[in-house]
């Protein structure tokens, strides 16, 4: 149907007005109080040994979960694709859990398993290996979040592709790990790299579970989003005189984010050019 | 006369990798055991280890009682208004055309791509105490429901953008022939198609909100949030009482699961 040009003008207006009075403006504000007080002071707050130490650790993380989840993401999809009987639907309702459990229930889960007094700390604590309040745990909890976008990503492009080409590569005496590599592979790339995306996106910005399983130390165990949260909680008990400090932080993580929500609309944009 | 064409000799190689592969299934299965399955199960034996009767009282007391109230009653809000807003903004992003639409679409995705603690702080900067237009709502419902819409923005477009697209304009088209006008189109013949896609969006929706703890750390103040109580209840040590109304929420989460499922919805990933 189509709409009167005064209608389809205040749809419009209420739609762009929507997203600014929700997204934009905020962010922008963020992004207006962090220079407020000059470049210099922001630049200041993002430099902090602490900061530097937190931007560190959340790439860190990310580099080791994502490809982690990218693995596990594509041994999935075949699974779920090419396996017979209720396997690859069990595995997809599986798959929705850590979108669906919230973030501190996740936490929560982490420790009472690999806690000091966890259900394997016969394993880990007792040996002295330090997995919740360390590193180790954030990463699980990291891993937990990100889990499932690369095998969500991957699966409908892997369904659609079929198996003709494999086939006809085992024809002609390739082993499974040559029509893996040079087959199924490259023609699944775009599902790959967009769910990548997606799971560094998610990687980077959690806060709920890692803030559960951290030790909260200043400069030890921080990811960026953990900054955030402490140097907020400073300004409240008067600790730290300035919300730039915060916004700093904020904006820091921002603009990464910002960068992957690009590089999200370049590969969104392949992806479905391919299909 | 011969027989029929010899087979070659040739050993024909396994055509998949993975599918029906035991170690790669039985590596992935590991992987979802140690790091989802065990995990969450422990929470919901621990909820209920000091007994029923203990389970009960920390679900019931009146805080965690009102933070799952609070929290349940926020998140029904926030599906429903983001299903009515959802569909406009999916309208708009599909039937019309103007400059910048391509880049308003990219920025739905924004909530996805954004932290959630940099979402709240982003909140309570132009609508808290700090507020450059003199709003100030921070430590209210009215912010806490603002922050869940931020969050579940993309649900609400994103379910139903793909099917407007779909969507055949000739039973429309017919319509107006006919002599019907917008609303008219719009109430018969666009919506009910539309209605389970936005059912599904308004689902997802609730699902990501009744779960929520970043956006709201920073902004909910004394408002009772059930994640909140859950965190502030690790934080004093009394995993119990967290476990307790862990479990509560994760069977609320379940239930919103399957009932996504059921009406063939995708919780994670596109079609």
């Amino acid at each position: 149907m189509t709409l009167r040009r005064p209608a389809r003008l205040s749809l419009r207006v209420l739609a762009i007005a929507y997203i600014t009075i929700l997204l934009l403006a905020p962010l922008f504000v963020v992004f207006w109080r962090t220079f407020e007080h000059g470049f210099g002071d922001a630049f200041d707050w993002m430099t902090t040994p602490a900061a530097v130490s937190a931007l560190w650790l959340t790439l860190i993380i990310a580099v080791i979960a994502v490809p982690c989840n990218t693995i596990f993401g594509i041994a999935c999809a075949m699974i779920t694709v090419r396996s017979h009987g209720r396997l690859g639907r069990w595995l997809d309702a599986v798959l929705d859990l850590p979108f669906i459990v919230s973030p501190v229930v996740i936490g929560l889960a982490l420790l009472l398993v690999y806690g000091q007094t966890g259900w394997f700390s016969a394993l880990f604590a007792d040996n002295g290996i330090k997995i919740i309040y360390a590193v180790p745990g954030m990463v699980l909890a990291t891993i937990f979040v990100s889990l499932p976008f690369v095998a969500r990503e991957v699966t409908p492009v892997l369904r659609e592709i079929g198996d003709d080409q494999e086939q006809a590569a085992a024809t002609l005496g390739a082993s499974s790990w040559q029509t893996f590599w040079r087959i199924t592979l490259p023609s699944i790339r775009w599902g790959v790299a967009y769910g990548v995306v997606l799971s560094t996106a998610r990687a980077l910005g959690e806060i709920g579970a890692v803030l559960v399983v951290s030790s909260n130390v200043a400069g030890q165990t921080l990811t960026l989003p953990l900054l955030v949260y402490q140097r907020n909680e400073q300004v409240g008990t008067g600790e730290s005189q300035l919300l730039t400090s915060v916004y700093a932080a904020a904006t820091e993580l921002a603009v990464i984010s910002l960068v992957v929500l690009a590089v999200m609309m370049a590969f969104g944009s392949r992806r479905s050019s391919r299909k | 006369m011969r027989g029929p064409a010899r087979r070659p000799a040739r050993k024909i190689a396994r055509t998949t990798v993975g599918g029906d592969n035991p170690l790669t299934l039985g590596l992935v299965v590991l992987y979802l055991s140690l790091i989802v399955l065990i995990p969450l199960a422990a929470v919901a034996v621990k909820g209920v280890s000091s007994g029923l009767g203990s389970f009960w009282s920390s679900v019931t007391n009146t805080l965690s009682l009102r933070a799952l109230g609070i929290t349940l009653l926020m998140s029904l809000i926030v599906a429903a208004i983001g299903a009515v807003m959802g569909t406009l903004v999916a309208w708009v992003l599909v039937r019309d055309r103007f400059p910048g639409q391509r880049l308003l679409g990219t920025l739905i995705d924004l909530p996805f791509a954004l932290p959630s603690i940099v979402a709240g702080l982003t909140l309570v900067a132009l609508y808290g105490p700090d507020s450059p237009v003199g709003i100030n709502i921070a430590y209210t419902r009215g912010s806490t429901l603002l922050a869940l819409m931020f969050v579940a923005l993309p649900f609400g477009v994103r379910a139903v953008q793909p099917v407007l697209m779909e969507l055949d304009l000739e039973a429309e088209e017919a319509a107006a022939s006919l002599g019907a006008g917008s609303a008219t189109i719009f109430r018969r013949i666009v919506l009910p198609a539309l209605t389970p896609a936005i059912i599904s969006g308004a689902a997802l929706a609730f699902a990501r909100s009744v779960g929520e703890f970043g956006a709201l750390a920073l902004i909910a103040g004394k408002v009772p949030i059930a994640s909140i109580v859950i965190f502030d209840d690790i934080e004093s040590g009394d995993t119990q009482s967290a476990a307790a109304l862990s479990l509560v929420l994760m069977i609320i989460s379940l239930v919103m699961l399957v009932a996504i499922r059921r009406t063939g919805g995708r919780v994670v990933g596109t079609h």
